[in-house]
């Protein structure tokens, strides 16, 4: 019983971060794309916006990193083998975005080092959500086994596919849409840029219409298990919904009710990753690990679980007050 | 892309030729990253405590100089957190992707501590951002109180993450039943018995790096301009942190040399070259080690000196290496030379911290002496250079173990080949980042220092 909690706060986690750490990528994914006579002043918003959150953001992956090999160890391993290639690249990508950012903000150098920095930021932040999106559509792929707790499908087995390509390039559509939608939303952006981010929420929103598609078509081959997941009963419904917001965000970004899409799109980033966790449920990597198979003894799940409770007790006041402060209306 | 070709190349071309070599590379990756961690995590556990100090002071005071010092401080804690979160995540993932059957061996059991680390880490990360960028969102006492909370989770995370390392030392909390593991009690684990000397040894070291390397960079502009009021302040917050915590290292390092004895017996004999077990053992002082005619040869000695260290007896037993077989030495020049160094940059802070004392008893103020304040500047890096060496005689004290006597390093290590590569990739990156940002920081100081002065001498 308590996998199954620890397994549902990694869920929650793993939420937390795309619709935060992963949106903070998207920003730096406009920053890159910036364009216009406002160009500048596109990359002051995004500074503004991600500066005093990102790195609480980031954190939601380092947990989700420690409640896996914590709770389920063999997954952990097995994932760290396999797939060992693309997070060496996301690690990459992560240390070079983080420290490009930080140091394009306090580097008083010269214009032409700010802008070695802004590239070296936009380009990481465009990187890590593209492996991160591979990495985890590999888990679905059924094409990494482990048999006797052994990885025996090699390093190359399952992200190297179209399926994981394309779950990829869906993350770094899915989580531009989410800062552009953001951007519109934040109390510090200007009204000029307020409209450029407008736009671009317009354009890659719709983008992700055909991007979705695209992995769907692809997990029939790539991915037989999901894809049986997703012609399940209950996957109609779970779409439709999803189709809801997706439409109700854009409608509201049309008529710029920005507040409204911000809700919406969180709400729909929840829903798809809620999907592909029914769809997957209960493996973790498919067809091999499960949550019952790789689980920890019940002594360190349970402990986990309380450390897990007292943890939310003293984290989300906190980031609640966090989020107020810088993203609250201005006072 | 030319990245996945060098990959795919080698993993077609390598048919496990090398794989002891791709054991040294993942070695060497993990001590790499780590060495270069631990420097941001130390100052992420140190400067807060300077930010708090003079929040505080500019609260109860209202002079604009401690005001000024805080933003200062604030701004280096900035970069510098920053660059330690990203290298503290590669090194969650490393754990998994350099050590798999390490992780899936002990994950169950030493993961506590690190979703304590987790959330600890959380807590920092919130309150810098508030911290940071603040200043004028929050009322005074509310900015200064997440502060104070960066600089709690800030050690709360160290000690959290030095109690899983110590399990890796003194593995506790499980039983090996025909060689699996059960009974795991993931407390006892993380109560292990060499938590509370590594956690000590640890937090006075950050505490003490951190304060004399601040110190040293403010030393140095009063130095040149000995009216200067805001260097003269900072020199005394940092000293005061610095100072008081060096002599206290001198009991907690006696403390962690004699529970090493005890709990690991092999890594003290590495750490004092002794070879040869022994009633009346000397205290060795460098010298080069020689496994193979089991001698140092040029060392100092201090006869009886070990014996009465470690036991209060100048005539006690001693264990050496020979106890153990020499395939389960640690590399014994390594650990020796580190362990020697670490004792030499502790002996020279705790001497300078004694100077410093006397000289701010003697004159009633920060010491301003061009010697004292020359010294004060030649002794900045020494605090990092003796967590750096520590760090080795730990960790290199360790091996041939991942888990002290239960599993070996190389047991450990991924079936992943050409390891070479991302260790090249990762040092590549780490330097580069280390070079940008020793100029990113050094242009902080010197562009923003003449203005600072003046404005700071007026108001006070």
């Amino acid at each position: 019983m308590f996998e199954l909690i620890v397994a549902g706060f990694m869920f929650a986690a793993l939420i937390f971060y795309a619709v935060t750490g992963d949106a903070d990528y998207g920003g730096g994914i406009w920053d890159l794309l910036a364009t216009g006579p406002r160009a500048g002043a596109q990359r002051d918003a995004i500074e503004r916006a991600i500066g005093p959150i990102w790195e609480a953001d980031h954190v939601w992956l380092i947990l989700i990193v420690v409640i896996l090999f914590t709770a389920f160890p063999p997954a952990f391993a097995a994932m760290m083998t396999a797939l060992n290639i693309p997070f060496t690249l996301m690690l990459i990508g992560i240390v070079l975005r983080g420290s490009a950012f930080i140091f394009r903000k306090y580097d008083i150098k010269s214009q032409e080092v700010k802008q070695g920095w802004s590239v070296l930021f936009g380009a990481a932040s465009f990187f890590t959500p593209f492996i991160q999106g591979v990495a985890l559509g590999a888990l679905s792929t059924g094409q990494i086994r482990v048999i006797d707790g052994r990885v025996v499908s090699g390093f190359f087995a399952g992200w190297l596919t179209p399926f994981a390509f394309a779950c990829g390039l869906f993350a770094l559509g899915l989580f531009a849409f989410l800062a552009a939608t953001y951007l519109t939303a934040d109390p510090s952006t200007e009204s000029d840029v307020q409209n450029d981010f407008r736009l671009r929420a317009l354009y890659s929103g719709a983008a992700l219409v055909p991007i979705a598609f695209l992995v769907f078509i692809t997990s029939k081959q790539g991915a037989p298990a999901m894809y049986h997941g997703l012609t399940q009963w209950w996957a109609p419904l779970l779409v439709g919904t999803t189709l809801v917001f997706a439409i109700a965000a854009l409608a509201s970004l049309w008529l710029r009710r920005f507040a409204l899409a911000r809700i919406a799109a969180i709400g729909e980033v929840t829903l798809i990753l809620t999907g592909w966790s029914l769809a997957q449920y209960p493996r973790l990597i498919t067809p091999d690990i499960t949550i019952s198979n790789a689980a920890a003894p019940e002594i360190t799940l349970r402990l986990l679980t309380y450390a897990l409770v007292v943890g939310a007790i003293v984290l989300f006041p906190s980031l609640f007050f966090l989020f107020r402060v810088f993203k609250g209306k201005e006072s | 892309m030319p990245l996945i070709a060098g990959y795919a190349h080698c993993y077609v071309e390598s048919n496990s030729d090398f794989p002891v070599n791709d054991f040294l590379f993942a070695r060497s990756q993990m001590g790499m990253s780590l060495a270069f961690h631990i420097v941001f995590a130390a100052i992420g556990i140190g400067l807060p405590v300077l930010m708090v100090i003079s929040e505080a002071l500019y609260l109860r005071t209202g002079r604009p100089v401690f005001l000024e010092l805080t933003k200062r401080w604030s701004r280096g804690a900035a970069i510098l957190f920053a660059v330690g979160a990203v290298s503290g995540t590669v090194l969650s993932f490393e754990l998994g992707l350099l050590w798999p059957a390490f992780m899936e061996k002990s994950g169950a059991i030493i993961g506590m501590p690190f979703s304590l680390e987790g959330f600890a880490f959380f807590t920092e990360a919130i309150f810098l951002g508030l911290y940071l960028m603040g200043w004028k969102r929050l009322p005074p006492l509310v900015h200064w109180f997440c502060g104070v909370l960066v600089a709690l989770s800030g050690i709360l995370s160290g000690i959290f993450v030095v109690t899983a390392n110590a399990w890796m030392n003194t593995p506790a909390g499980f039983k090996i039943v025909d060689g699996k593991i059960t009974d795991i009690d993931p407390i006892a684990a993380m109560l292990n018995p060499a938590a509370a000397h590594e956690v000590l040894h640890m937090t006075l070291a950050a505490f003490i790096a951190t304060g004399f390397a601040v110190a040293a960079i403010h030393a140095f502009f009063l130095l040149r301009d000995r009216r200067n009021v805001f260097h003269r302040n900072a020199l005394g917050m940092a000293l005061v942190l610095a100072c008081t915590s060096a002599p206290l290292q001198l009991i907690s390092g006696d403390f962690s040399a004699r529970s090493v004895a005890k709990l690991q017996p092999a890594k003290l004999a590495a750490m004092e070259a002794l070879y040869r077990t022994q009633t009346g053992a000397p205290l060795r002082i460098g010298g080069i080690p020689d496994d193979q005619s089991r001698t140092t040869r040029f060392a100092l000695t201090i006869p009886h000196g070990l014996s009465l260290l470690v036991n209060r007896d100048p005539n006690s037993k001693v264990i050496g290496l020979d106890q153990f077989r020499p395939n389960d030495w640690p590399n014994v020049r390594l650990v020796h030379w580190s362990f020697d160094l670490m004792v030499l940059c502790g002996v020279a802070l705790i001497a300078l911290s004694v100077a410093v004392g006397w000289r701010a008893w003697k004159h009633r103020g920060v010491p301003d002496g061009k010697w004292i304040l020359r010294t004060i500047v030649a002794a900045g890096p020494l605090g990092f250079v003796a967590i750096e060496a520590g760090w080795v005689v730990t960790e290199l004290g360790r091996q041939p173990w991942i888990i002290y006597g239960v599993m070996r390093t190389q047991e450990a290590v991924t079936p992943m080949q050409r390891i070479a590569i991302p260790f090249v990739i990762f040092t590549l990156i780490y330097l580069f980042l280390s070079v940008a940002l020793v100029f990113l920081l050094r242009r902080q100081f010197i562009k923003t220092d003449a203005p600072f002065s003046e404005v700071v001498t007026k108001n006070v």
